[in-house]
């Protein structure tokens, strides 16, 4: 079982705010999940290559262009920043 | 049922308004108690249909979805409409752009009703993870819709959408579409594109119809499928409609029945109900073959490790800080905070629900240093042998049947409790999306719980972009259920 601490720290790598009197709840939660996945170690995958892609796809490249989506677009956008000044997204200070 | 409205528009018999006003007004009268939509875009809808009709008018030639009533899932952007995925972090979102598949379905002249409710982030098998509201499911309001898209499965089973866009990432389409009785398509990964679509899990995603019929089905498929260059997962098609491919003639096809599907556990009415669709199946001259896929037995394991590393990659776009909910309020927190720190726990604590949060959590832990081998690397490995089954499968055989769920639709509460429970509901589903493969739900019987007749779904997979053979075969199964019940 995932100890108190763990969890402590998965929360916040996850950037996710949690209370002391949640935390058993995801301990035991989040176990049981881990704990599902040890049917995984039957599997023989010793040879085989990672499934990085499902369907044979490649890579596709387009021009590195910025797209301008005009004043309605812009307006669009900024309707939705949750703070702003001055026409500009205010975000609060990282240092 | 689509093409039979298209008759009546093109002949003058209805208009697109009152058929939009039809559906409009079933919507204000039951919605309150089904809860099937979240949004309902009254005006931009008559105005749509306005011009459907002013073109109908002039003589002009409309496309099959001109004018037919639909309603989208609320993780799909409409430029202009509010799209909240059944989050509360996105309560005052409103989608500056339209999403391909919209772009679309606008162009063919689709009018669209609203926006259906949904697990959160498209996140359950029920529809209760909404932040939202209960979705009821209008077989018995007693139980839920399925998930994740119980909103557009409960629309068009309750008659107030003719048809709608749902979004599979593990069975999202398919289950609800089950649960209903009504027929839901996940197209192969790269067949639609994803763009405007909120991702969940970005390897699994797949945009896809649910609607009455197998054709109905097909019509809107083919008016959202092909390439895409904002989705460099999209890929070409010939562009000939899917619904000109639906023959009924099935003669010769090779159905594979996967062994691992059809355990002791199975119930045995279910059992029964798969039985008598193949048995139909072989009247219309196609021949079942027994076949392995082995190693689905792993594939909710590396479901539910893939999809949350995804989960927890994709959400962290939502932090309070470009658009949506946006709180910092420094209270009983466990973690030490500055400014911005708080910001983004604060925001994500309140704005997701339970569910997300353990998804987010589980999907940072199996990718964290020191657990990434154990898990995300393993699980990528087991997903390319889960593949691997599905190539080694078609080389023998055409489709593949199974049951969709192993029961029909349960009660609102059953499963909640226990979040492994909930996804074990996911066992005949998810392995299509592991594989990358298309894979229709319809309805193929009902078995009775306590005095209603719940509807089970069947499931065919079919090879990589071979959509064609899959509805065909559907289509042809749902005739001959037709003829059956008429006889």
């Amino acid at each position: 079982m995932l100890s108190e601490e763990e969890v402590k720290h998965i929360a916040l790598l996850a950037r996710i705010g949690i209370t002391e009197d949640e935390i058993p709840k995801y301990q035991r939660e989040l176990s049981a999940v881990l704990d599902f996945f040890h049917e995984l170690e039957a599997a023989a995958i010793d040879d085989t290559a990672s499934a990085g892609d499902i369907v044979g796809i490649t890579n596709v490249a387009r021009e590195d262009r910025a797209l301008d989506f005009g004043n309605s677009g812009k307006e669009a956008i900024k309707k939705n920043f949750p703070d702003s000044k001055d026409g500009f997204l205010k975000v609060k200070s990282v240092f | 049922m689509i093409r039979e409205l298209h008759n009546q528009l093109v002949s003058g018999a209805v208009t697109a308004t009152t058929l939009a006003q039809k559906y409009l007004t079933a919507i204000e009268q039951k919605d309150g108690e089904l809860g099937a939509y979240l949004t309902v875009s009254r005006e931009s809808a008559l105005e749509k249909a306005a011009s459907v009709d002013e073109s109908l008018k002039r003589g002009e030639k409309i496309d099959l979805l001109a004018g037919i009533p639909g309603a989208i899932k609320d993780n799909i952007c409409i430029a202009g409409e509010r799209a909240t995925a059944g989050s509360k972090i996105l309560d005052n979102y409103i989608a500056p752009y339209d999403a391909t598949v919209i772009e679309r379905l606008k162009k063919s002249g689709a009018v669209i009703l609203g926006k259906t409710n949904m697990d959160e982030f498209a996140m359950g098998s029920s529809t209760e993870t909404s932040a939202y509201q209960k979705t009821k499911n209008p077989i018995d309001t007693e139980r839920v819709p399925g998930g994740s898209s119980g909103g557009s499965a409960a629309a068009v089973a309750a008659g107030l959408a003719v048809w709608s866009l749902g979004s599979d990432t593990g069975g999202s389409i398919r289950q609800p579409a089950a649960f209903c009785g009504i027929v839901g398509l996940k197209p192969t990964y790269g067949r639609v594109s994803r763009f405007g679509l909120m991702a969940m899990a970005s390897s699994l995603d797949q945009i896809g119809p649910l609607a009455a019929s197998v054709e109905d089905a097909a019509i809107v498929f083919s008016r959202i499928a092909g390439l895409d260059a904002r989705d460099a997962t999209t890929q070409s098609w010939n562009g000939k409609p899917f619904e000109e491919y639906l023959t009924g003639d099935v003669a010769g096809l090779r159905i594979g029945v996967p062994t691992e599907y059809f355990s002791k556990e199975l119930d045995p009415r279910i059992r029964q109900a798969t039985d008598t669709a193949l048995e139909h199946f072989k009247a219309l001259g196609a021949s079942v073959h027994e076949i392995s896929l082995a190693h689905s037995q792993y594939a909710l394991p590396v479901y539910y490790i893939l999809m949350p590393s995804e989960v927890s990659s994709n959400l962290a776009r939502f932090d309070g800080i470009k658009y949506g909910l946006n709180i910092n309020d420094q209270k009983d927190s466990t973690q030490e905070t500055s400014g911005l720190l708080e910001t983004y726990l604060d925001t994500r604590r309140y704005g997701f629900g339970r569910e997300v949060k353990r998804r987010i959590m589980l999907g940072t832990h199996t990718l964290s240093a020191g657990y990434y081998d154990a898990y995300y690397r393993k699980a990528q490995k087991v997903r390319a042998l889960i593949k691997k089954d599905f190539a080694d499968a078609f080389q023998k055989v055409d489709v593949i049947f199974s049951p969709t769920t192993p029961e029909a639709a349960f009660r609102f509460g059953e499963k909640t409790a226990d979040p492994l429970k909930m996804y074990l509901s996911d066992i005949y589903t998810v392995t299509a999306n592991l594989a990358g493969v298309p894979a229709i739900s319809f309805p193929i019987g009902v078995i009775e719980e306590a005095g209603k007749n719940l509807p089970i779904g069947g499931q065919l997979m079919g090879k990589w972009f071979d959509e064609e053979t899959l509805l065909r075969a559907a289509d042809a199964l749902e005739r001959q259920f037709a003829s059956q019940k008429s006889n």
